[in-house]
């Protein structure tokens, strides 16, 4: 791979909109915008964190750009070529992987953890021997540190770090360039979620992967992300490097946002303050107009409500919409 | 360490770390264990269960082997003879007894087997009548809730998996199937099919099953699947929102593999307890069809048959119809605490 490659996009997103239709009445239906208007890039090899409360869209944004969900508009651009007609779909699939959030409903109870590791492999046809399969699905189970004697055993038999990591094997089995890890240590607890942590940094330098990681854990995101994209009700609202985004957040929720990250110091938690919020999260399906953060900004003005403000390069790779900036 | 008695000082030497060997010998694997292994101890734990399984597997296995080594057969009238004047004798034998000619052979010393059930008013021999009524219940049963399976689980899980429209449309068709008044439909259609068969069906093998046995087969085809339908759309709608069926589609798997990898495997422990219900149901069914008259061609028998001929002489020979009635109870009652016992074992909600 030349360095020019290298420093290529490897994913870019361009004006993604997913908007579910919601029964509202008996024969109405309303569009609940779930992504609205999300435009980002994720470079080769690095680690894109995507933070935000619950119900902002970033698990949707993670499974349309694998097209799991047809996109209602705008683009996928996966390696310079758009993702649109289904022969680049399948291509794509052999490509990238997902990771999910819960360890226990994302392994099939009737399959043993060979047959799940090997699911992708068999659905592509991607060996040529009972043996090579085999092989590979050792070799999988190494990666992520488990035992070879625990292929022919059921997911239930297994603890919830245990079963994450046959989840991780298995998006690996097709050796895939770009994997989304939608909230993938939420589920667990803190000393495994370190484990797991640190197992997808190793893989990320042998295997050279890129990462779309999901996360409301905001101690973690820092921990791995290189980038870090901040969504609130389905708008992207900040991007910037991870140091940037957490020494200098510029737009009023992220900063809100990261001042609610525990600090292990508590002379430091003592000095800084908690930005809190006033009132909850807007239902996403009668979403404010314009900013869908202003009502609970406190710089809100009038110029808030007309229209969303676009995303502003305001220092060098750091991006954010907001009007006062 | 010297320990004084009575004292309550530690003795050190039993807290001294384990060694690698040790350790080994405490760290043993458990036994892999699947669902259906897990679901078939519980099941033997069953009594109820276990019993009702074997008397189904003893009357299973009589009625396929026992015509073949019982000497007389389910048609044949013992007291008539080519060549011979018709022996009355035979007529309306009670259980063990035994026609003239038999009689005269038994004196000569020959062995002869005995009725053990009597005989019919037409000089049949009422056990292997029937044994064979047996087998024409059982495979009815049988087959029938399997073509109901296929034909459920087909639709179900199309249904289910599909959703939107062709959901909305499959599941209004069970409705209107589900609403007609079952009894009447399978009588009117059996009675239609009869006639339409039997056309199609002279000179085929399938003659001498009957056309009647083979519209009561369409009839369960094509009225009772809707339950077992509904039951496994059910079922496909709230396992395809799991999260290993996205992620076999992340894989790119299409409906085809997540249907039969996936969501049948999940749904396999309803489709036994349902199909294992079903079988009596279709056992029931046929006998009462039988009863009014609709179901095999004479002289083939069926339990529901040879109860409703024994009601003529039924101050007479009542043993005639209590003998179907009480196999036809004994299986429907064995296979409904079987399925009890398998709804109880592999159904998850109940095991606490």
């Amino acid at each position: 791979m030349s360095e020019q490659q290298k420093n290529d996009n490897l994913v870019e997103i361009r004006h993604l909109k997913e908007y579910f239709n919601v029964n509202v009445g008996f024969f109405k239906s309303r569009p609940l915008k779930a992504v609205d208007d999300v435009s980002f890039t994720i470079k080769r090899g690095e680690t894109l964190g995507l933070v935000g409360e619950s119900g902002c869209g970033k698990t949707t944004v993670g499974r349309t750009i694998l097209n799991l969900y047809k996109p209602t508009s705008g683009e996928i651009i996966y390696d310079g070529k758009p993702i649109k007609s289904k022969s680049d779909i399948k291509g794509f699939r052999k490509k990238a992987t997902m990771v999910f959030q819960d360890p226990y409903s994302s392994l099939n109870p009737r399959m043993t953890v060979s047959d799940i590791i090997a699911e992708p492999l068999d659905v592509h046809d991607m060996y040529k021997s009972k043996e090579e399969r085999r092989e590979r699905i050792l070799e999988l189970m190494g990666y992520v540190g488990l035992n070879s004697e625990h292929a022919s055993r059921y997911a239930h038999e297994f603890s919830g770090g245990q079963r994450q990591r046959i989840g991780i094997a298995r998006s690996l089995a097709i050796n895939p360039e770009f994997i989304v890890c939608d909230e993938p240590v939420s589920a667990l607890d803190v000393s495994i979620q370190a484990q797991v942590i640190n197992m997808f940094d190793e893989l990320q330098e042998k295997l050279g992967l890129t990462y779309l990681f999901i996360a409301h854990d905001l101690l973690v995101v820092r921990h791995i992300s290189d980038r870090i994209a901040v969504m609130y009700l389905g708008k992207l609202v900040e991007l910037a490097d991870a140091k940037e985004i957490y020494d200098h957040p510029q737009h009023p929720y992220s900063k809100s946002l990261l001042s609610a990250v525990p600090v292990p110091d508590p002379k430091t938690a003592r000095a800084n303050k908690r930005i809190v919020l006033s009132g909850d999260i807007p239902s996403p399906l009668n979403a404010p107009s314009g900013c869908p953060f202003r009502t609970r900004c406190a710089y809100a003005t009038a110029k808030c409500a007309e229209a969303m403000p676009e995303l502003k390069e305001i220092s060098s790779g750091h991006f954010a919409a907001c009007n006062i900036l | 360490m010297e320990n004084k008695p009575f004292s309550t000082q530690v003795c050190l030497d039993d807290f001294i770390p384990a060694t690698d060997e040790e350790k080994e010998y405490m760290v043993s694997m458990r036994p892999s264990s699947t669902f259906f292994k897990d679901g078939i101890k519980r099941l033997k734990k069953n009594k109820i269960a276990v019993i009702s399984f074997f008397i189904i597997v003893i009357i299973t296995l009589a009625a396929i082997f026992a015509p073949m080594f019982w000497p007389y057969s389910y048609d044949q009238m013992l007291g008539v003879n080519p060549g011979q004047p018709v022996d009355n004798s035979f007529l309306n034998l009670a259980p063990f007894e035994y026609g003239q000619s038999e009689i005269a052979r038994m004196e000569a010393g020959e062995s002869v087997v005995p009725h053990i059930f009597g005989t019919d008013s037409q000089g049949r021999d009422y056990f292997i009548r029937v044994v064979y009524g047996t087998r024409i219940s059982l495979a009815v049963g049988f087959f029938a809730s399997i073509i109901v399976l296929l034909i459920g689980l087909a639709v179900g899980s199309v249904s289910g998996y599909a959703g939107g429209k062709v959901d909305l449309i499959i599941m209004r068709i069970v409705d209107i199937i589900y609403s007609l008044p079952d009894m009447l439909m399978v009588i009117l259609l059996a009675s239609v099919l009869k006639m339409v068969l039997d056309n199609a069906l002279e000179g085929t093998v399938l003659s001498k099953i009957g056309s009647n046995i083979l519209s009561l087969f369409i009839v369960f085809g094509l009225l009772y699947w809707v339950s077992m339908a509904r039951l496994i759309r059910g079922q496909i709608l709230s396992l395809k929102e799991q999260e290993y069926v996205l992620a076999a589609r992340a894989a790119g798997a299409g409906g085809k593999w997540v249907i039969f990898k996936h969501l049948i495997p999940n749904c396999f422990s309803v489709i036994i307890i349902s199909t294992a219900l079903q079988i009596p149901s279709a056992i029931f069914t046929e006998s009462y069809l039988s009863f009014l008259g609709l179901g095999v061609n004479a002289p083939m028998p069926s339990l529901g048959s040879l109860a409703s001929d024994a009601l003529n002489g039924l101050s007479s020979y009542p043993s005639r119809l209590v003998i179907p009635a009480v196999v036809i109870s004994l299986i429907v009652l064995s296979l409904n605490l079987f399925g009890d016992g398998l709804r109880d074992a592999f159904d998850p909600k109940l095991n606490s």
